[in-house]
């Protein structure tokens, strides 16, 4: 059962802010999928392999060269906020 | 609808200029919504350099999902958060599309980040169904197969997660293809879901549909898993289908299943009979876990994968900095629709201390046995045919409040994914003048087979001849 304080706190680790006021609407909705996603502890998975990948590949490796890549000007030609080059962020602390 | 025989045959009439420029009109004309972002001069300019381009699909214009990065060209995802993005690169299909000389002439709409079943998710507004426009058009590709059943342009890409491509070709009456897990590249593809989603193509004629398949499948280094293998798949292109061993399996003609689509889709079993093919019912016992099991998963890879929208790099940046976690929130919070947030806070809760077990490394156990119902089920068979959707498409609004009603609608189309199988969806029949979807599923690898039995249904009916009154 979610709380709105749990979707408060889902919401902190992914960081989104919810408004106060949408909290209870989003724990009703996710309180439902929830309940449809319970019906997975019908199935026996005893023995059953977890599939991450659905063709089993695995270390898939390429030459260790040196390609083109994007300039300086390109990589943060999207960014809304720069400063000499560099993506601008806001202060950490 | 036009189809690409039609397109090469105008182009040497006129010239690929004046082509592209019709297509351009009709989209502009168009009140649809299905393209949110006309890319009139890249095109015109495009097809002006052309000359004698000596590629499949010279002058050839095209459709691509705001979800695939075009180079110079606002990438948005339907969604506000990318509003203004222009990818620096290309998708890797996006370039062999340039080198097979295909125009694109626009941006499709699509349901925010691809989750959705409608297209009424969009940032951007809501795409009409061109045959009859108090409907939806199906998602989350749908303005990539809207824009072909209303005639506007001959060829699209979409992406498929969950029925992505599948669901809005059967709504609209079109052909698209979810190849099989790493055939087509998804280097360029905005990610919502990696281990399920592959980019697919749509047509309004199998030929069509596997004319751009064949450009935009192949190896790609930049895409691990993608996997080398180049074949012409226009060799499938064969109308026969005597000794074809088809499954139907009853699983996937639940309760809920229109009569009108159950009845269309035994008909055409019984069409591809008569043309030389044999059915048996086939069991997949694990079909009715395959939703809830998609869901978590999907949700769980797009709360990793959407950590990396947060205003710095690229995208929806606010006015005002506070200080980082709550500058990220606040942006999140602005940029993203309903439908993404509840995703990403369910995936988050499926991933978090005390509920991985419970709910994400049980679905990937799911997962495995869902894959072992299909390779059951093709052991003895050669192709799986089913509904592509339960029902025709529905009407605007009336499922997007509650957000489980319309996760129900994927049922069909989900294994899929999940089993990383190949799966094509056709027109096979009309339910009150919309278009239903025949699903035709086969083993890894194997389009040919899906190809084969689809251009040969099509080629001994007239469903794909019919065109939208509306349109």
């Amino acid at each position: 059962m979610i709380t709105t304080k749990d979707v408060e706190h889902m919401g902190w680790l992914s960081r989104l802010k919810i408004e106060e006021e949408k909290l209870e609407g989003y724990a009703g909705q996710l309180n439902s999928v929830l309940d449809y996603f319970g019906q997975l502890d019908e199935v026996d998975t005893e023995g059953v392999e977890p599939t991450y990948h659905v063709l089993e590949m695995n270390n898939v490796f390429r030459e260790d060269v040196i390609t083109e890549c994007l300039t300086q000007a390109l990589a943060i030609g999207n960014a809304p906020k720069t400063q000499d080059g560099f993506f601008k962020a806001p202060r950490i602390i | 609808m036009i189809t690409v025989s039609r397109t090469i045959k105008a182009i040497k009439e006129s010239s690929a200029v004046e082509v592209v420029a019709q297509c351009l009109e009709r989209i502009e004309g168009s009140n649809n919504n299905a393209i949110i972002k006309v890319t009139r001069d890249e095109a015109i300019n495009a097809a002006r350099k052309l000359n004698s381009h000596p590629g499949p699909l010279a002058g050839v214009p095209i459709a691509i999902k705001d979800n695939i990065s075009t180079k110079g060209m606002e990438t948005t995802c339907g969604s506000r958060i990318l509003s203004g993005y222009v990818p620096p690169y290309d998708a890797h299909v996006i370039e062999r599309l340039k080198a097979a000389g295909a125009i694109i002439v626009g941006k499709a709409n699509m349901d925010e980040f691809a989750m959705g079943t409608s297209t009424e998710t969009s940032y951007y507004g809501p795409t009409l169904n061109p045959w009859n426009p108090e409907c939806v058009p199906g998602g989350s590709s749908g303005g990539s197969a809207a824009t072909v059943a209303a005639g506007e342009v001959p060829l699209a890409l979409g992406s498929d997660t969950g029925g992505s491509v599948r669901c809005p070709a059967s709504y609209c009456g079109v052909v698209g293809l979810k190849p099989t897990y790493g055939v087509i590249s998804r280097y360029g593809l905005i990610s919502y879901a990696n281990s399920l989603e592959q980019i697919g193509p749509i047509a309004s004629n199998v030929e069509d549909m596997t004319l751009l398949f064949n450009v935009i499948a192949g190896h790609d280094p930049r895409d691990s898993t993608s996997v080398p293998r180049e074949k012409d798949y226009t060799n499938a292109l064969v109308n026969d289908v005597k000794g074809l061993k088809i499954g139907v399996p009853k699983e996937y003609f639940g309760e809920g299943t229109d009569p009108h689509v159950e009845r269309s889709v035994w008909d055409a079993v019984h069409t591809l009979e008569s043309l030389g093919a044999s059915w048996k019912e086939v069991e997949m016992p694990h079909t009715k876990y395959a939703l809830a099991a998609y869901y978590v998963i999907a949700m769980s890879e797009a709360s990793s994968n959407l950590a990396r929208f947060d205003g710095m790099r690229y995208g929806l940046r606010l006015e005002k900095d506070h200080d980082w976690h709550t500058t990220y929130s606040e942006i999140r919070a602005a940029g993203f629709g309903e439908e993404v947030k509840r995703r990403i806070l369910l995936g988050t809760y499926a991933l978090s201390a005390g509920y991985m077990d419970k709910y994400y490394l049980k679905a990937l156990k799911v997962r495995t046995l869902v894959k072992q119902d299909f390779e059951r089920a093709l052991n003895d068979t050669d192709v799986l045919i089913a509904p592509t959707m339960p029902t025709p498409a529905f009407k605007l609004g009336e499922k997007i409040r509650d957000p489980l009603t319309l996760y129900l609608a994927d049922v069909n189309t989900v294994p899929i994914n999940l089993a990383g199988v190949p799966s094509i969806s056709l027109p096979c029949g009309f339910s009150d003048g919309l278009p239903i979807g025949l699903q035709i599923m086969g083993r890894h690898f194997d389009e040919e087979t899906i190809i084969r039995t689809a251009y040969t249904f099509e080629q001994n009916t007239d469903f794909h001849t019919k065109t939208s009154e509306v349109a």
